[in-house]
């Protein structure tokens, strides 16, 4: 079976004042079609490059990043840009709205990228923000919205294209509590609906929604947690006898 | 609860479950009356007999010493418990008799703690419990997280030492 996402043997050095630094040490790891996979470990372990590396945003120095059957690492800029419009949605920790475009126009604006009409593209927005708790909200500035908000309106832009996968970065590391629970239950109720999801973190309430958890120190990874065991999986997901 | 105009152990027992009725297992009611016995003992509660009833039940009261004890205890905070860990006792011992990895254990424990984490979030999610309970799981979940980074930590610091396996 095809992974919708996988890293062989990914090494990351940086050259730090003529001294190669290494941030990855040799990461391997694959996700399946529907998986919520979350990395955890302390700042400077690596999670943050290992993402950017997966997203096409920085290029390893060694290893190889597959994204839904093509290997991706030696891309161009431009066919990797072309390739995240249509098939990654992206979640930040500080949120990354336009803050000139209204709260639509941010969730539509993936959709105008790929060529959907405005119409379309309206009715998606529309759908989405019901969803995430926002109907509403459409013609809001951004920076009028607290901080749970605007990152839900950026987990609506993120789920606009029906994208393969989800990579978020710290999506609750700038939120209170109560919401950073919104966010949560948001990304676990995406899972549940069949997007796959990939989350770096160091909150542990976000890690533990996660059907697998991988522990990261040192760039390396060094604990693999599976927190499905026994919890009814979708069919075709393994475990069928 | 006994500080009013006195109770039945039955009562006592209801009105604990309401509070925390989704958090904690139903009380048994062996403890209750165990200590209500126990008070009654030291002479901090009296238990009078309900005249009349033939199943030889009986209303608690606080007597003048249990009303100073309830003082004095209302007024001291409770301990904070420091070096009381079941976890920490085993990994130490286990991996001193090198009977398992460090490696092992703690991955062991890392994932309890997640799969509790997830548990108790999916509660909260429902949002059907009293204030009380919902504070209750709060609290654990603020004492799972701070387990886990323990687990980091351990993790981190032996292998700085290279005794990390």
């Amino acid at each position: 079976m095809t992974h919708v996402l996988e890293a062989r043997d990914l090494v990351k050095t940086y050259d730090v004042d003529g001294v190669g630094t290494p941030a990855l040490r040799g990461v391997s790891l694959t996700i399946d079609q529907g998986e919520f996979v979350a990395v955890m470990g302390p700042s400077g372990c690596g999670k943050s490059t290992l993402l950017n590396l997966l997203a096409g945003f920085d290029r390893p120095t060694g290893g190889e990043v597959w994204l839904d059957g093509e290997r991706i690492d030696g891309w161009s800029e431009a066919r990797l840009a072309r390739m995240r419009r249509g098939k990654v949605g992206f979640v930040f920790q500080f949120f990354n709205l336009v803050p000139t475009l209204t709260v639509g126009e941010n969730v539509e604006l993936p959709l105008r990228l790929v060529g959907r009409r405005r119409a379309a593209a309206r009715r998606v927005c529309g759908e989405l923000l019901g969803d995430l708790g926002l109907p509403g909200k459409r013609d809001t500035a951004p920076y009028l919205l607290s901080g749970g908000e605007q990152q839900r309106v950026a987990l609506a832009r993120a789920l606009a294209n029906d994208p393969a996968i989800v990579l978020a970065d710290e999506p609750t590391g700038n939120l209170d509590s109560s919401a950073a629970r919104e966010v949560l239950v948001l990304l676990r109720r995406a899972r549940d609906r069949g997007q796959t999801l990939f989350v770096v973190t160091h909150d542990a309430r976000v890690a533990a929604a996660a059907d697998r958890v991988l522990s990261m120190r040192d760039g390396m990874l060094v604990d693999e947690a599976d927190l499905e065991v026994g919890v009814g999986r979708l069919p075709g997901s393994g475990g069928q006898r | 609860m006994l500080a009013g105009p006195g109770a039945y152990g039955y009562e006592l027992k209801q009105s604990l479950e309401h509070e925390f009725a989704d958090v904690l297992p139903a009380l048994n009611r062996g403890q209750i009356y165990m200590t209500l016995g126990r008070l009654e003992r030291d002479g901090l509660v009296t238990a009078e007999a309900v005249a009349g009833d033939s199943r030889g039940k009986r209303v608690y009261q606080l007597t003048e010493s249990g009303r100073t004890e309830l003082t004095d205890w209302i007024g001291r905070p409770i301990p904070a418990e420091r070096f009381k860990d079941q976890f920490f006792m085993k990994f130490v011992v286990v991996a001193a008799a090198g009977l398992a990895t460090p490696r092992r254990l703690i991955g062991l424990q890392r994932r309890e703690y997640l799969r509790t984490l997830r548990e108790l979030d999916t509660r909260l999610d429902a949002g059907d419990q009293t204030l009380a309970s919902e504070l209750l799981v709060e609290g654990a979940v603020l004492h799972l997280k701070a387990d886990l980074e323990w687990l980091d930590l351990i993790e981190q610091r032996m292998e700085d030492q290279g005794a990390y396996a």
